[in-house]
């Protein structure tokens, strides 16, 4: 093959691949785009969101006690309770699936617990441990069936939606002959792993806050002399650990490029080496892991399990990552995102109770707010992906 | 390359064929690749192209024929084989995620990792550096490694593709129709890059239905028409009339010819 007789079209090539390499890079434009970089990020819309919420309910509710140490806890641990559950559904739609067993699945681990460490009396870490294994099992099966059939994950899910719930009430129905379990906190009652779950973190350090008149204090009655909040729950830390676990995976490691891959075009994924299977299969049962981790801290707190328990999570845990700005049919969004999400809803819904609000109307406020996130999340998305 | 009778190929297809239920894609396909050439595979629509270079790499298993890499058998059962032998593939339908950004895309399945307390990290600062080299090589300007592949022309997102191949040691390097969802400009910028590659040793494959594409970069010239080859022309030894001809079939696109006055 001779060079001289390409002919003089390839040569046309030649030279204007030469312009394109000398062309010189607008040193201002960088700039600029550097800048835009750093504020336009998948989080903008749940940051800004977050902020208009707080400014809201700083004028509405303020002097309601909101804001006040109590306030504050109770707001938080609702936040944080769809925080856990936002945490799974964020990186399972990332990955391109949906998992609407959430809510049933919450319910059914309860109720596991409640049945192996109350009714069979077992100890309270092996019937939580056992519990976890289930349903982390159960996650891996709803992704085996999606990936193996090829079914919408929406469908195959839905079914244990039923399937779970269905289970959630026939169990202890045939086993004590109520749909309440009680008596799980007596149950726990000095064991390691209930503790990891229903415990409170720095005691003593918010009593000697309460004492120091920093966090006011009961002033009667067999709390007398505790402060109004006595500790960090369990059920917080728990939010904080996997919000900050799935936003390093996501970001930081390989695995995280495998999860934005697998749900932006699980075909190319496929083409270039990446288990898309696996990752799939794997977010399912992470899902699972965080609908179990929510059971365990809720049925330590009620101290029993009911069969009713976890209604509508699902939803509330999608529409929790929508606000943050993920997109539904997968491939983008982001963790940070989904726990401001979460942390809007909670945030509303109890304000809305402080600033006493007819209750009905938390849901008005939830479909203006979703509305307005995802028209917001979209133009910031078009922004950063030039989608067409 | 008068040469090319002593020189091993790079890939041979031999007699391949490729049964889909009752249809047959191909009905027995040879083929040489050599290094540094750009063996242009041209064909009609449903010519079995696609379904040739998937069979070259491991994406479909051939229901008959080998494939022999450096003279030695292989058999691919998946694409990481392929990979592994050397063998890139440019699907037609591409391997980018347009939601995903520019560096994340060109080190998917590759990641660069680093070690942090004993975790495996993705090093996005040499996944980032590395890409904005990458593409600076074959002359696009990024306005940043996180610039989403989705914000690229469709010639950007194949100059990409390809870089990425070569970046990651490919041999042979397949595009299946790299040219034609694009302009002019765009394409030329494919072509340049086709010619690049090439130079550099790696072994093209390029697939098209535009003679003029073929001609502008393609050493050799192999027809394919409904799954079946006439053998492989070298530049120079064939018209563009010719390779029309051979594509259409020999005799329809004479009587078009007239009708259309010589422009397809
Ligand atoms: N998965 C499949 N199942 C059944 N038939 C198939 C399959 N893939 C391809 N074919 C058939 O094989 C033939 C060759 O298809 P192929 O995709 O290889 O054509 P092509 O030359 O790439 O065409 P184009 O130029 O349109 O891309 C066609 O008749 C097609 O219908
Ligand atoms: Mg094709």
């Amino acid at each position: 093959m001779n060079k001289s007789s390409a002919p003089f079209l390839c040569k046309d090539y030649r030279v204007n691949l030469m312009n394109n390499k000398l062309s010189i890079p607008d040193e201002r434009v960088k700039e600029m785009s550097t800048f835009r970089n750093s504020l336009i990020r998948p989080e903008l819309g749940g940051i800004i969101g977050t902020i208009v919420v707080f400014i809201i309910f700083i004028i509405l509710a303020s002097d309601s006690g909101m804001f006040s140490s109590q306030g504050v806890l109770n707001w938080s641990i609702v936040s944080a309770q769809f925080m856990i559950i936002a945490v799974g559904a964020c990186l399972l739609m990332i990955a391109g699936e949906f998992d609407l067993s959430v809510g049933s699945m919450i319910g059914f681990a309860g109720m596991l617990i409640a049945i192996f460490g109350v009714t069979f009396g077992w100890p309270m870490w092996m019937a939580i441990l056992l519990t976890f294994a289930i349903c982390i099992a159960i996650g891996a099966l709803n992704g085996f069936i999606c990936i193996r059939t090829g079914l919408p994950s929406f469908i195959v899910t839905l079914a244990f939606l039923f399937i779970l719930r269905g289970f959630t009430i026939f169990l202890p129905q045939t086993i004590e002959r109520k749909t309440i379990i009680g008596g799980i906190r007596e149950a726990a009652e000095g064991d390691w792993l209930g503790a990891v779950f229903g415990e409170k973190l720095f005691m003593g350090f918010f009593q000697y806050l309460g004492d120091l008149g920093i966090i006011s204090v009961f002033s009667r009655g067999t709390r007398a002399g505790e402060p109004v909040v006595n500790g960090i729950p369990m059920l917080i830390v728990w939010a904080l650990i996997l919000v900050a676990f799935g936003h390093i995976l996501l970001t930081k490691t390989r695995f995280g490029n495998w999860i934005f891959a697998s749900g932006g075009d699980a075909e190319a994924a496929r083409n270039s080496g990446v288990p898309v299977n696996k990752v799939k299969i794997l977010m399912f049962m992470f899902t699972a892991f965080c609908a179990t981790v929510f059971a365990t801290c809720q049925v330590m707190e009620f101290g029993s399990a009911g069969a009713d328990r976890g209604l509508l999570k699902e939803f509330e845990a999608i529409i929790a990552v929508v606000i943050g700005g993920a997109l539904l049919t997968g491939g983008y969004g982001s963790v940070i995102g989904a726990a401001l999400g979460a942390l809007i809803f909670g945030v509303v819904q109890q304000g809305l109770f402080f600033a006493g609000v007819e209750s009905s109307l938390f849901r008005v406020f939830l479909g203006l707010i979703l509305l307005g996130a995802v028209i917001l999340n979209t133009y910031i998305r078009r922004l950063i992906t030039g989608e067409r | 390359m008068n040469s090319q009778a002593t020189v091993t190929p790079i890939i041979e297809m031999r007699n391949i064929r490729k049964h889909y239920g009752p249809v047959i894609a191909l009905a027995g396909v040879s083929i040489k690749i050599y290094p540094g050439e750009c063996h242009c595979l041209l064909g009609d629509n449903g010519a079995g192209k696609s379904t040739f270079i998937k069979a070259m790499s491991g994406v479909v298993k051939p229901t008959q024929g080998d494939i022999f890499v450096n003279g030695e058998q292989k058999f691919f059962n998946n694409p990481r084989d392929a990979m592994q032998a050397g063998i890139a593939t440019v699907h037609q339908h591409l391997a980018m995620i347009p939601l995903m950004s520019v560096s994340r895309n060109f080190f998917l399945g590759n990641e660069p990792t680093k070690k942090i307390a004993g975790i495996q990290f993705y090093d996005r600062k040499h996944a980032d550096s590395k890409t904005m080299e990458a593409m600076s090589k074959m002359g696009i300007n990024l306005r940043g490694p996180d610039q989403a592949v989705g914000t690229l022309s469709g010639g950007e997102r194949q100059t990409v593709a390809i870089s990425r191949a070569v970046h990651f040691g490919a041999r042979v390097l397949i595009l299946d129709e790299p040219t034609s969802a694009l302009g002019v400009r765009q394409t030329s910028n494919v072509l340049a890059t086709i010619d690049k590659v090439r130079n550099e040793g790696v072994a093209v494959v390029f697939i098209t239905h535009n003679v003029r594409h073929a001609l502008a970069v393609g050493d050799r010239f192999t027809v394919l028409n409904r799954g079946q080859t006439h053998g492989t022309a070298m530049r120079g030894d064939i018209t563009p009339e010719d390779l029309q001809n051979l594509m259409a079939g020999g005799q329809e696109l004479a009587t078009l010819e007239g009708s259309l006055g010589g422009t397809v």
